[in-house]
């Protein structure tokens, strides 16, 4: 897709910012210690970075999803687990009160998001209800102007520094999908509590952990959109949270052919470099035009997002689906170039392939964007 | 001048397009026919008469005459001098002055701007100088750009000379400007060569730019005085003759309240450490390699084992390491060292433009394929920190 | 107050590679930007405006139609308005001529107390342009600033920087101050800015006529200056690579600069 001088400003803006506040030394203290720094989240805040699709009107930056998946991709592309705290506040976290809330809602929690004031989470997944979401068994019951919360969300991103969650309860259990209601709960209320956060993969430096929540009180004015329609409001937020993955993974994607690139140039074996032996070049070629098809249907899925394309859905996960799987074959394919070398920590690729491993899993596992690209089709 | 496309020649191969340094041609559809066309970012440079294969692009003269250039003779070298010390640059111009003035056969001459450096006038003529023209005044006692700026441009209204050389310093870079434009003259900056032409009496400027990957040279055929900023420590300083005279004309200088419009209210060194990079013999010059302002450490060690000075590439420099004063390079100092050892420098064109005159170049690198090794007399490929331990080692 | 800035669009000189077997510059892929000292210079020019509600910073460039790219993002960072001095008849130039066609613009947009320019374009490299505008606009100058300590009534106090330190230097306003990359960080552009400089702002493209100038006195014909022949330095041929272990390639070495008398 051929961009607009704008997208490519925005593209200049978010490559120059990750490259010089992010550069290798810190990613690599970040991803041996697990800390990630306060003052980094900071400066996302300060240059707008989590407010890019908020009004401007609430201190947003009043762009489009477009603008946003660029943004993604830029920073992806120098560290994942920083383009998983600019997405989360950016889908997750803003999306439901973009769709639901009300305009004091929008002011109090939207405001602070698009700021950089507040921080926000999404609470969907549950131990016992992953891909399956309509089988969350938290439970919210009436208790005059307040409803009262208990159960407990499972591997929520940005948990413990969270300040606020979007919780999705269970109000009327005999409904199943349909009997699901969407909260806003704050996270310093007496009865919420934290698990200790899960020992990843990769993505180090991005807390994830379970939330407890018992008998939290929520006001009902904390109650987000109608009761028992939080459902449709969690699939069309995951729609955006999808694209970001997927602008995550070409992001990394192209983080992995970067190397890839480079080494195979500095590399000699039997006397020549190893970009000279047609087994890279294919393997190049093939990353590189994977990449470029994950890109496209990355761009696709957020004009067809900003449109309101009655197919968007399935536009933004066949972009997740495709983009996070080429990511994990391209990464798999540049470790592979960089032989022995790859699969120690001192080359970056090794951190990649780790960081890309669970772009194919959340938000939506491919297999179940599978079932949302089928549905459609078969509707 | 100008750069000029013919017609009927142009076949629209687009060579000329990807010759272009500066990106000033485009191809231009004329009659249903694709032809280049030069836009305004073209400088002159003349890349693309050179290699059109069909000589379908030539130089067009224009009749720009401005001045009786013969009535111009002599030439000038800014004799800066900073609290009564002659700068090295200046020295250096008056070597490089007095080949361009015996080529031509004119007279080699000093402007001293100050207040109270009477002593310097010695030193003038001692190196060479035939005339000192020196203006005095308590005004002058420190640079500033109106005051210098006057009382030079007074001095080139009445005396004419054809050639001024000012050193590329911070002093130099700001009055030549100014002083280009009050002479409605040309101006090159930053010279890294000279000569002249004895029949046309052309100076022959070039410089480097494009962060170094372009040498241009230069002339100004119709103005006078030609005159150039010169890069300290490229220049080669002439021998000294004491006890040598000449003629001392002096500049009487007045300047009315206000007229100088700049006032320096203080001047500070810069305490610590600072670089002496241009006189220095031997240089160990670090950069991206050694990872951090501590591992300047081990390439101070080096430096110190061999009685020289340390050196820093643009990387490390940018990154904060190492003050600016020890960056070597196109937007550093020259530097011309017997020795000169890049430690952990990739050796950007930059890097090179400033450094690639030293007697011997050795490289140590991790990586092999970096192009400091290119210019080098002595590649080493390794750690910086394993392999300069061992050269310490060896030296005993 | 309003202050004018001088930027130019260049290519990014670090990104320059030479074709190692033609010694020609390798252009392609070579990124466009706003030149590094400038953007100190519009840095600055913020900073002053942050403090002082109703300060008005315009940019002002002379290139190609392309350069309004680099003024949106001038624009994107913070800059009210921008002017691209654009024309044929400015091609060609060298500083002097482009001092005289920036002076013109800038005596257009009129009212004004302070310009910034950066030090010099890493294109060039002259740190001529800013030096020369002044004298064309009839104003000081002081180079190298790498501190503004205070902005009085009628003059400005800044840091000059100097080769072994710095002085403390007061200029009387308006003036034109160059400005180095110690000055400041520049700001990054924000992405609400960037919607606002490439939707909404108005960035006037000026001509020769524009800012009453004679073509005469534009570009080629009013350079005094004029290359000749432009040439890539050719490369000092490849020395000797030392072999062995780390010990036996320094021993290698100390011997050889031994050898030599360099040592």
């Amino acid at each position: 897709m051929v961009l607009s001088e704008k997208y490519e400003l925005i593209r200049k803006l978010a490559r120059d910012f990750a490259t010089a506040e992010i550069p290798s030394e810190l990613q690599d203290e970040i991803d041996r210690t697990g800390n990630y720094p306060q003052e980094l989240l900071r400066k996302f805040a300060k240059y707008g970075f989590y407010g890019i699709k908020a009004p401007k009107e609430l201190g947003g930056q009043g762009a489009d999803t477009l603008a946003y998946v660029i943004t993604i991709e830029e920073i992806a592309r120098v560290s994942m687990v920083s383009a998983i705290y600019v997405s989360g506040a950016n889908s997750l976290g803003s999306g439901p009160l973009m769709l639901a809330g009300t305009k004091e809602q929008i002011e109090k929690y939207l405001g602070p998001v698009a700021r950089g004031e507040k921080y926000p989470s999404f609470g969907l997944t549950e131990p016992g209800a992953g891909s399956d979401a309509g089988g969350v068994v938290t439970s919210a019951v009436r208790d005059g102007d307040y409803w009262i919360l208990n159960g407990r969300k499972a591997f929520i991103t940005a948990a413990p520094i969270s300040d606020f969650c979007i919780i999705f309860a269970k109000t009327d259990p005999s409904k199943g999908s349909k009997g699901i209601t969407t909260f806003i709960v704050d996270m310093k209320a007496p009865g919420v509590s934290f698990g200790k956060p899960e020992h990843k993969m990769g993505i180090i430096g991005c807390p994830t952990s379970d939330i407890v929540l018992e008998d939290v009180r929520v006001h009902d004015s904390d109650r987000l959109g109608e009761i028992n329609k939080g459902f449709i409001n969690a699939m069309k937020t995951l729609d955006i949270g999808r694209l970001g993955v997927a602008a995550q993974s070409v992001g990394v994607g192209q983080a992995c052919l970067d190397e890839a690139i480079k080494y195979a140039k500095e590399r000699k074996q039997f006397g020549r470099r190893i970009a000279d032996f047609q087994a890279i070049q294919f393997m190049i070629a093939d990353m590189a035009t994977e990449l470029q098809a994950a890109r496209e249907l990355v761009y696709n899925g957020a004009v067809m997002k900003d449109r309101n394309d009655a197919k968007a859905s399935m536009y933004c996960s066949m972009a997740k689906y495709f983009a996070s799987e080429a990511a994990n074959r391209i990464a798999y394919k540049a470790l592979q170039i960089h032989g022995g070398y790859g699969y120690i920590k001192d080359y970056r690729i090794e951190r990649l392939y780790r960081d890309v491993r669970i772009n194919t899993i959340f938000e939506g596992t491919s297999q179940v964007q599978q079932m949302v690209i089928s549905g459609a089709l078969l509707k | 001048m100008a750069i000029n496309v013919i017609a009927e020649k142009c076949k629209g191969c687009g060579v000329c397009l990807k010759e272009c340094p500066f990106e000033a041609l485009a191809m231009e559809n004329v009659d249903g026919k694709k032809i280049a066309a030069v836009g305004m970012a073209c400088t002159n440079c003349g890349v693309c008469v050179d290699k059109c294969p069909f000589g379908a692009i030539e130089r067009t003269g224009t009749s720009m005459v401005n001045v009786d250039i013969s009535l111009y003779h002599g030439v000038w070298v800014f004799a800066e001098q900073r609290e009564g010390k002659l700068m090295n640059v200046a020295v250096e111009l008056l070597g490089e002055g007095r080949k361009l003035a015996d080529a031509i056969g004119t007279e080699l001459c000093a402007i001293l701007v100050g207040s109270d450096c009477d002593h310097l006038v010695t030193e003038l003529f001692e190196y060479g100088a035939e005339k000192v023209y020196y203006a005095n005044a308590p005004e002058l006692k420190n640079y500033t750009t109106d005051g210098y700026t006057t009382a030079i441009y007074r001095a080139v209204l009445k005396y004419k000379p054809e050639i001024v050389l000012y050193g590329a310093t911070h002093i130099g870079r700001d009055l030549a400007p100014s002083i280009a434009v009050k002479c409605g003259t040309g101006l090159t900056a930053d010279c890294t060569k000279l000569d002249i032409d004895p029949a046309t009496k052309q100076l022959r400027q070039t410089r480097p730019a494009f962060g170094g990957n372009l040498m241009a040279t230069i002339l100004c055929p119709h103005h006078r005085p030609q005159m150039s900023t010169v890069r300290p420590g490229v220049m080669e300083k002439p021998v000294r003759t004491p006890g040598k005279k000449g003629e001392l004309i002096m500049l009487p200088q007045k300047f009315k309240k206000g007229e100088i419009r700049q006032q320096v209210l203080d001047i500070i060194k810069k305490v610590g450490e600072i670089a002496s990079l241009t006189d220095a013999e031997i240089i160990v010059s670090g950069g991206r390699g050694v990872g951090g302002p501590e591992g300047f450490e081990i390439i101070r060690a080096l430096a110190d084992k061999l009685g020289g000075s340390v050196g820093a590439s643009r990387a490390a420099v940018d990154a904060g390491w190492i003050d600016h004063s020890f960056q070597v390079g196109q937007t550093g100092t020259t530097v011309k060292p017997k020795l000169y050892i890049a430690c952990g420098i990739s050796g950007a064109i930059q890097h090179l433009a400033g450094m690639q005159n030293s007697g011997y170049i050795v490289a140590i690198n991790k990586n092999e394929n970096a192009p400091i090794f290119e210019v080098a007399d002595y590649g080493i490929v390794g750690d910086l920190f394993k392999v300069i331990p061992a050269i310490i080692e060896s030296l005993g | 107050m309003r202050i004018i800035v001088t930027a130019k669009q260049v290519p990014d000189t670090n990104e320059v590679r030479i074709d190692p077997v033609k010694h020609t510059l390798i252009r392609e892929g070579v990124p466009s930007i706003l030149n590094p000292d400038d953007a100190n210079a519009l840095e600055e020019a913020l900073r002053i405006k942050d403090e002082n509600p109703g300060c008005t910073v315009t940019v002002v460039s002379m290139g190609p139609p392309q350069a309004l790219t680099m003024l949106r993002e001038c624009i994107a960072m913070g800059a009210d308005d921008a002017v691209l001095l654009s024309s044929r008849a400015f091609g060609g130039a060298d500083t002097c001529a482009t001092s005289t066609t920036i002076a013109a613009g800038i005596k257009k947009i009129g009212d004004y107390d302070i310009i910034f320019a950066g030090r010099q374009a890493i294109d060039g490299d002259t740190a001529q342009v800013g030096p020369q505008l002044a004298m064309r606009l009839g104003l000081p100058v002081v180079t190298y600033v790498q501190k503004v300590i205070e902005i009085k009534e009628g003059s400005v106090v800044v840091e000059r920087q100097l080769e072994d330190g710095h002085e403390i230097v007061e200029v009387a306003k308006p003036c034109v101050l160059t400005c180095v990359k110690e000055l400041n960080t520049p700001r990054y552009m924000t992405i609400g800015r960037i919607l606002y400089a490439c939707d909404e702002a108005d960035i006037k493209v000026w001509n020769e006529k524009d800012v009453a100038l004679d073509p005469a006195d534009c570009g080629l014909n009013a350079s005094p200056t004029q290359v000749v022949t432009s040439f890539t330095p050719e490369p000092k041929g490849k020395g000797e690579m030392l072999t062995g272990s780390i010990n036996e390639m320094a021993a290698k070495l100390v011997s050889r600069l031994t050898e030599k008398h360099v040592i």
